[in-house]
């Protein structure tokens, strides 16, 4: 096979931003050590964030970055998706709406209104949704941010046709076989991990902290129970509300318990 | 027992640091309890200094917390979080890989790295048991796990019958403490009546009992050796959860379809922590991880659990698709089906998935109201499998 044939049989690899902070993209670049087998194997064909260098579409996997909050972002995912073998989603934003989809529980005219000195050139929808509210999704990669090594895991799972192995269980999983003493149970800190979907190592706990959700929830979760936990442990209705209501705000089971606690 | 038998010694605690530290000498890894994180969990050690000296722990369903004792006890407090199948069945394990060389040929590596030779200090009847059900598991079978046999074989156990439970504990039920019955090799029973805390100790092997010489502590006096049952007697008296065992794999298998399991569901958060701590799950998934190249392969082991959806994956979809019929698979096997495979309890009555339960959800309790409604309602008792 020459040089020439190979640069043309790799797959092409486009990396997309919406309403987000990056963050998401820059654990791609954190792969500092396997960036050089990354592009042995595929070809980074759009990344504004790496390069400027431009390769045209049709693109075969394509990983998206944010949510949906402009009505132009609302197009041009279609054609992202129209031009993409694959789609998966990175992060909470694109997978959950990310703290952006707040806005989703109240009035976005009055908080243009008021941050805004001329609220009439904001062109914004009254929801940030997840991309797969959109378009179809084959993969949705969880966290805020998330995690590289599942990142990598994803795109060699990819590169091998293969399904990645993203565990969807919840946190205590990883926070049990690391052996960090539980936060909930031996000093009565509210924790997310029993409702939260595992992948970031239960980080938070190991630092005597409770978990804030970053990775979404887990596979059925079992929202009202977590949050008579919650509230026997002195947590204020306000304080569950909240805890549902971060980075991954618009999941349809965190909106509708956030709901249920805020109306009670 | 009234008299002191020639094997009885009586040690102080600078007798079990001289243990420790032979120990070491010989080349085990030694662990045992330790504070870190507001609680008593297993790490290794170097010497008493490293014991949790003076505290106790207080544990209810979804709750534990330290406390200060008014004694110098070393070994004051039920069993914590960790549990020893921390060292015999690793939460993570390398089982083999492979690479591909240039000329494609695959090069396989045997798996797990060398094993230390472990001594466990303070090794509690309940957690004896335990060990014994692994063993029956991972050794027991025509199969064996070859990485379990040699932790298992080579480990040192000083064990510690109970001078304190923990509300939780339930080991009187299920006939495993708070008196170590078999497997160890020194037993200790500690003595609180002096300023001072004093140890009753045995050997069961030959091992232990050439440790025990090795310390040169005198025999110990029939008064204490007397005491030294009566701790123990003293514990069996404080402990308060029970479970009814008596035909409760029939009465399981008779209440597949009982209503409970919908109550249980209703609070259960599927969040794995109850088969984590326990000491007995043996339950394990093994994972394929590729580079890109797709030159180097990795088998890693892994805890798992049957509260994970994923975990009853087989082709074709979901086994257990809800909580419900997980909570049930895990109590039904547990207390139930155990016996079938194994020929024993698959509970040794530790309460550790009580107490780390975050929702504090009962095992006893569900179990003695799924009794209570199979009592008034008897159903057939129909074959599980
Ligand atoms: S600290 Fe949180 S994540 Fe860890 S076991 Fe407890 S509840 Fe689960
Ligand atoms: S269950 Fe029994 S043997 Fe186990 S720690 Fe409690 S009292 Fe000791
Ligand atoms: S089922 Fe619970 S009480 Fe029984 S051995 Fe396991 S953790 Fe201990
Ligand atoms: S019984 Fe408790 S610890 Fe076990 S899965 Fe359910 S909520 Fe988690």
């Amino acid at each position: 096979m020459t040089t020439e044939a190979k640069t043309q049989s790799k797959p092409k690899l486009a990396v997309w931003k919406f309403a987000s902070c990056d963050g998401c993209q820059l654990s791609m670049l954190d792969l500092e050590d396997e960036l050089l087998a990354i592009t042995g194997a595929i070809e980074i064909a759009y990344f504004p964030e790496a390069t400027r260098s431009v390769v045209e579409g049709p693109y075969d996997l394509s990983l998206v970055e944010g949510s949906i909050t402009t009505p132009h972002d609302a197009e041009r995912i279609q054609q992202i998706r129209a031009d993409s073998a694959r789609l998966v989603t990175i992060g909470a934003c694109a997978t959950a709406g990310g703290i952006q989809s707040l806005r989703n529980f109240r009035d976005v005219k009055e908080f243009t209104s008021v941050v805004y000195a001329s609220p009439q050139y904001i062109d914004t929808l009254r929801t940030s949704t997840p991309i797969s509210d959109h378009v179809k999704v084959d993969f949705e990669l969880r966290g805020c941010p998330i995690n590289k090594r599942q990142l990598l895991e994803v795109i060699t799972a990819y590169v091998a046709n293969r399904k990645p192995a993203v565990p969807t269980t919840s946190v205590c999983i990883e926070c049990k076989r690391r052996g960090t003493v539980c936060v909930m149970v031996a000093n009565g800190t509210p924790c997310l991990g029993p409702i939260t979907q595992a992948g970031c190592g239960a980080i938070c706990p190991a630092y005597n902290r409770g978990c804030y959700g970053c990775y979404g929830p887990s596979e059925q979760p079992n929202l009202p129970s977590i949050s008579a936990a919650w509230l026997e442990l002195g947590a204020s209705r306000q304080e569950v509300v909240r805890a549902y209501r971060t980075f991954n705000a618009a999941a349809p089971e965190l909106a509708e318990e956030s709901e249920r606690i805020a109306s009670e | 027992m009234q008299e002191a038998t020639a094997s009885q010694v009586s040690l102080t605690a600078r007798h079990i640091d001289g243990l420790i530290e032979a120990l070491r000498e010989d080349g085990y890894t030694v662990v045992g309890p330790t504070v870190a994180d507001s609680a008593i969990v297993y790490d290794e050690i170097a010497s008493t200094a490293d014991l949790p000296e003076g505290w106790t722990d207080m544990q209810q369903p979804g709750k534990y917390r330290l406390s200060r004792r008014d004694d110098r006890a070393l070994f004051g407090y039920a069993v914590g979080p960790h549990s020893w199948k921390k060292y015999l069945f690793p939460s993570s394990l390398k089982l083999w890989s492979t690479e591909r060389a240039e000329d494609g040929a695959l090069k396989i590596e045997a798996g797990p790295e060398e094993v230390p030779k472990y001594a466990f200090i303070g090794v509690r009847g309940c957690e004896m048991a335990a060990i014994r059900v692994q063993d029956r598991v991972f050794a027991g079978g025509r199969h064996h796990d070859s990485d379990y046999m040699t932790r298992r074989e080579s480990a040192f156990i000083v064990a510690v019958n109970c001078g304190q439970a923990a509300e939780t504990c339930f080991c009187t039920s299920m006939g495993t403490g708070p008196a170590v019955e078999s497997g160890y090799d020194i037993a200790l029973t500690e003595l609180l009546d002096e300023a001072e805390p004093r140890y009753v100790a045995e050997a069961e092997t030959s091992i232990g009992a050439a440790y025990l010489q090795r310390l040169g502590a005198a025999d110990a006096t029939a008064q204490d050796a007397e005491a030294a049952q009566q701790v123990v007697e003293k514990t069996v008296a404080s402990i308060t959860k029970e479970l009814d065992t008596d035909g409760i794999k029939e009465m399981l298998y008779g209440s597949r379809e009982d209503n409970r399991w919908d109550d249980v569901a209703s609070r259960c958060l599927s969040c794995t922590n109850c088969t984590m701590v326990c000491p007995t799950c043996f339950c394990h998934s093994v994972t394929e991880t590729s580079d890109l190249q797709m030159s180097s392969f990795e088998h890693t082991r892994q805890w798992d659990s049957c509260f994970s959806m994923e975990f009853t994956y087989v082709a074709g979809g979901v086994v257990r698709d809800t909580t419900r019929s997980r909570y049930r698979q895990w109590l039904t096997h547990k207390l139930g089906s155990w016996i079938d495979q194994f020929g024993t309890s698959g509970c040794v009555g530790c309460g550790r998935c009580i107490a780390w339960c975050p929702v504090g959800i009962d095992i006893t309790e569900e179990a003695a109201a799924l009794r209570k409604s199979h009592e008034s309602s008897p159903k057939e008792v129909e074959d599980a499998t």
